[in-house]
């Protein structure tokens, strides 16, 4: 029980940290309606590029400008395969997936490469959780900001449209491949942002760190929206439901680790988690519509 | 205003689902022209409005408007000489987003989607105004999510986002086919008295002779990719059902078939 409250700040930290990376989740599985698969080679890349610049001697702030800058790189690679080559978005995002684990490994030089707190000035790490935690809450304050007035604008407007209605966005002028290039280039920059955070908590970058991060992101994504989904109607709040989300998903982790559970499993934890969260709504339309209510009940509904 | 010269359109040619959906299409609009469109299953009126639209673009032919040719242009940028409402009432507005914003999106069209606030407080007002004139109630619900509102509401709305920006060519594909009889005649008034006032060109395909008639200055009959009919004037007024359905039996030498047109005789 101590174990575990120890460990609560860091897990807090972590899940807003995997939280940034699940709100360029949201963007592309909730407003473009697409699911973009880049993210679990786009995080390793924001890791990457972040360990490597700031080992290199870069400062800490255009590292994570570079971090952001090669994230989104990899939503322009995934954007163009689908929107100039025509390849279904899934398999576009599994393309650039599989191909950035060589350029991971190309920036990398090797499968993983530390970066101590001790030589490096850092935002977060995991020897000083408080202060992680505060950082983590900052940055994921102005992230929530900056895209909450960017969807208020005529070209965030234009995203939820595609995203919406791809007939009506047309009718209406939009050209809606640039939107939703536009917007897995916001989103995979976003999770290489993340990538980069996490690469300082734990002080290396490796080349499989992404695997199974679309997974994760799904889940905060989930997971926010069905506790908070009824509460939460105001845009900005829906994203600080996502980052709730994954303090929440980190959290549970947390305890089930603490539990005993087999840390070896924990992938499959998480995918089994997320099957349940994503069937929930089919399997409650389907009892719906198979059992026959009684008239009284039907007629107490019309009433209201 | 509008010219289709020579369109030949065939959807999966060389195939056993072939299909010849235009065929040497011709066709002038005047400024101001209100047209009616009706003809069978399969007549190719649907593809004539979405190759205006730029869904697809034709096999051969050319289309101007007001001189410009737009043959080859893509939909998102035609759209900005066009208002178009669907025959589905969810088709024509983004049901996840707010009233407001779907007309945003609508006053949008034909400029560019910067970093600038998508809704002025100066246009909620200009919004309010054009949504009163529809007597639904939906001033006083801007920000209502459009998926909550009725098909006709829908309808109603599209046809107001359609026709906000002053649409050189006004595109209407049965948009009244999917709405129950009562709300179909509003929508079809409101059609007519947004066309009128705003002295707009319009396409309209309808499944309703009476409508076609009693509708527009102009009427065109379609038949396997052609225009079989076109009657305009003092002439289109005296037409009847009956005159309609002898002249498709001489022009094509078939009985006119489309299921929806007999039913709602």
């Amino acid at each position: 029980m101590i174990g575990f409250l120890n460990a609560l700040p860091g897990a807090a930290a972590q899940g807003i940290m995997w939280g940034i990376m699940a709100i360029g989740v949201y963007i592309t599985y909730k407003i473009l309606d697409v699911a973009d698969l880049t993210v679990d080679g786009s995080f390793a890349t924001g890791a990457a590029v972040l360990v490597v610049s700031m080992t290199s001697g870069l400062s800490l702030p255009l590292s994570m400008v570079l971090a952001f800058g090669a994230g989104s790189l990899t939503g322009l690679a995934t954007g163009l395969l689908h929107t100039k080559l025509g390849i279904p978005f899934i398999l576009a995002g599994i393309l650039t997936q599989l191909g950035l684990y060589s350029v991971n490994l190309g920036i990398l030089g090797k499968a993983n490469m530390t970066l101590s707190n001790r030589n490096y000035q850092l935002l977060v790490n995991r020897k000083d959780v408080y202060s992680s935690l505060i950082i983590s809450i900052i940055f994921a304050a102005v992230i929530i900001g900056i895209l909450y007035w960017f969807f208020g604008t005529s070209m965030g407007h234009a995203l939820r449209a595609t995203g919406c209605n791809l007939a009506m966005a047309r009718a209406n002028g939009i050209n809606t491949n640039t939107s939703q290039v536009i917007a897995i280039i916001i989103s995979n920059g976003l999770v290489a942002l993340s990538g980069a955070l996490t690469a300082q908590w734990q002080g290396s970058a490796d080349v499989g760190m992404g695997r199974g991060a679309i997974v994760i992101g799904l889940a905060a994504v989930i997971i926010g929206e069905v506790i908070f989904g009824k509460v939460f109607k105001n845009f900005a709040l829906r994203l600080a439901g996502v980052i709730l989300g994954g303090v929440i998903y980190y959290v549970v982790i947390t305890v089930v680790l603490n539990l005993g559970f087999d840390a070896n499993y924990l992938k499959l934890l998480s995918a089994s988690v997320v099957a349940v969260f994503l069937a929930i709504p089919y399997w409650k339309k389907s009892w719906q519509e198979t059992r026959v209510k009684e008239i009284k009940e039907v007629e107490e509904n019309a009433a209201d | 205003m509008l010219q289709i010269k020579n369109v030949y359109k065939t959807f999966n040619p060389g195939t056993i689902n072939e299909k010849k959906a235009l065929r040497n299409l011709n066709l002038t609009l005047e400024d101001g022209d209100f047209v009616t469109v009706i003809g069978g299953n399969g007549a190719g009126k649907s593809t004539m409005l979405n190759m205006i639209a730029g869904v697809f673009p034709p096999d051969a032919g050319k289309i101007l408007i007001d001189d410009i040719d737009v043959t080859r242009l893509p939909e998102h940028k035609r759209a900005a000489y066009l208002g178009r409402v669907f025959q589905d009432p969810m088709m024509g507005t983004a049901a996840d987003m707010w009233i407001e914003e779907n007309m945003a999106l609508a006053a949008g069209r034909g400029e560019k989607r910067g970093l600038h606030w998508a809704i002025k407080n100066k246009q909620r007002e200009e919004f309010k105004e054009l949504l009163k004139e529809l007597d639904l109630g939906l001033e006083n619900r801007l920000s209502t999510k459009v998926g909550l509102l009725s098909g006709g509401q829908r309808q109603a709305l599209t046809l107001l986002m359609a026709t906000m920006k002053r649409p050189k060519l006004l595109l209407l594909d049965e948009h009244t086919a999917a709405l129950d009889p009562k709300t179909a005649a509003k929508v079809l008034e409101l059609s007519e008295k947004l066309i009128r006032e705003e002295g707009l060109t319009a396409l309209m395909i309808t499944h309703n002779m009476k409508d076609a008639i009693h509708y527009g200055n102009r009427l065109i009959m379609m038949n396997e990719g052609q225009i079989i009919l076109d009657i305009k004037g003092e002439e289109k007024k005296k037409l009847t059902v009956e005159d309609l359905l002898r002249a498709f039996t001489r022009l094509s030498g078939n009985e006119f078939v489309n299921d929806r047109a007999l039913l709602a005789k």
